[in-house]
């Protein structure tokens, strides 16, 4: 690497900020939150404020340390290019020492002041994102978003055990219902998002196992996700509230993915319209769902804070 | 040529802001550890 002059200046604190990912932040806030609020119990608001915050540094750790691996990477992707790293603005043991600072600072938190059980859980979840799913598997399997999604879907859950201590069914269910609505999501964008993810050598599975392949596998997560964000109903740890908006939801999560599966594109004239309406309605769902789980438990006077 | 390094204005102001990041972070944490504390108290 040729080192540019920027470098011999200290990064500007809005490039460290930046390396935190802000708004992937924003929706680990969002679900960590409707965790912590849907479970039973009750946690004191100043607890409940640092466990939600030390999920924000964790998450924020995490993606400093998932840009120092893939500086290299980020360089030669448009989308990228412009990230503190590649640009020259940070230094890689900058980024390296700060994420690592951010991470070991979250699960210190989490451990002194919520429970050890939540801290280990976050402790893992930085663990997987960073060496499992960056380091490991992103660059060696087609499957890297399955994976990923994995990282993405911890936060409920360790909001739910922050208030309650154990892990149940529940808690588990939210990372489940994550875990199977990532795939489609991402999925769906890659369809009509020209990446240059091949460029830089990693697998995701519309270069790798094409088109049609893709399109079958959204189905069949996107089958899967209706039973499963049912399970917290059947099972009574939700009420009827969640449970029909759960049905509602993802009974058009699938019709708007069907018209997906079953079409091929028609080359650069398509438009990509169904790909595209279903990219759109996945990030409402996900936000709807988890809605719905606070209205219920705030309504049925079960929730944390109620 | 001393060989000494003379950090220019644009160092200099950079190092300041950061300062002032850093600063408003610590005070936050002895803010944030502060109220735990009190939490917690409140509890036991």
């Amino acid at each position: 690497m040729t080192q540019t002059p920027s470098l011999h200046l200290p990064a500007d604190w809005r490039d460290f900020f930046a390396l935190t990912k802000p708004r992937v932040m924003s929706l680990v806030i969002f679900t960590g939150l409707c965790g912590l609020i849907a479970a039973p119990g009750h946690i004191h608001p100043v607890l409940g404020f640092t466990a939600i915050f030390c999920i924000a540094l964790g998450a924020g750790g995490a993606a400093a340390l998932n840009q120092w691996w893939e500086a290299d990477l980020d360089a030669g992707m448009k989308r990228t290019a412009q990230r503190p790293i590649p640009t020259g603005r940070m230094s890689l043991t900058s980024a390296r020492d700060f994420g690592v600072g951010l991470s070991a600072a979250s699960v210190l938190v989490m451990g002194l002041a919520v429970n050890v059980l939540a801290a280990l859980i976050l402790a893992i979840s930085i663990v997987y994102y960073v060496v499992v799913y960056t380091i490991w598997l992103k660059p060696r399997t087609p499957q890297n978003i399955v994976i990923g999604g994995g990282a993405g879907a911890f936060p409920p859950m360790i909001g739910w055990i922050a208030v309650t201590g154990d892990i149940t069914l529940m808690p588990v269910l939210l990372f489940l219902i994550i875990f199977f609505w990532t795939p489609p999501h991402f999925w769906a964008l890659a369809l009509f998002v020209q990446s240059d993810y091949a460029k830089v050598g990693i697998p995701m599975l519309p270069v790798v196992a094409g088109e049609a392949a893709t399109r079958r596998q959204i189905l069949a997560y996107s089958v899967i996700l209706l039973p499963l964000s049912l399970t917290p109903w059947w099972i009574g740890g939700v009420g009827q509230i969640y449970g029909y908006a759960a049905a509602g939801l993802s009974l058009l999560f699938l019709l708007l993915a069907l018209p997906v599966s079953l079409r091929r594109s028609a080359g650069d004239e398509d438009r990509m319209k169904p790909e595209k309406r279903l990219f759109a309605y996945s990030v409402l769902y996900l936000f709807a769902l988890f809605a719905a789980l606070v209205a219920d438990r705030l309504l049925s006077g079960q929730g944390a804070i109620s | 040529m001393t060989g000494q390094f003379e950090p220019d204005d644009e160092y200099r102001r950079r190092q300041r802001s950061r300062n002032i990041v850093v600063g408003l972070i610590l005070t936050g944490f002895a803010v944030l550890f502060f109220a735990i504390t009190i939490a917690k108290m409140g509890q036991h």
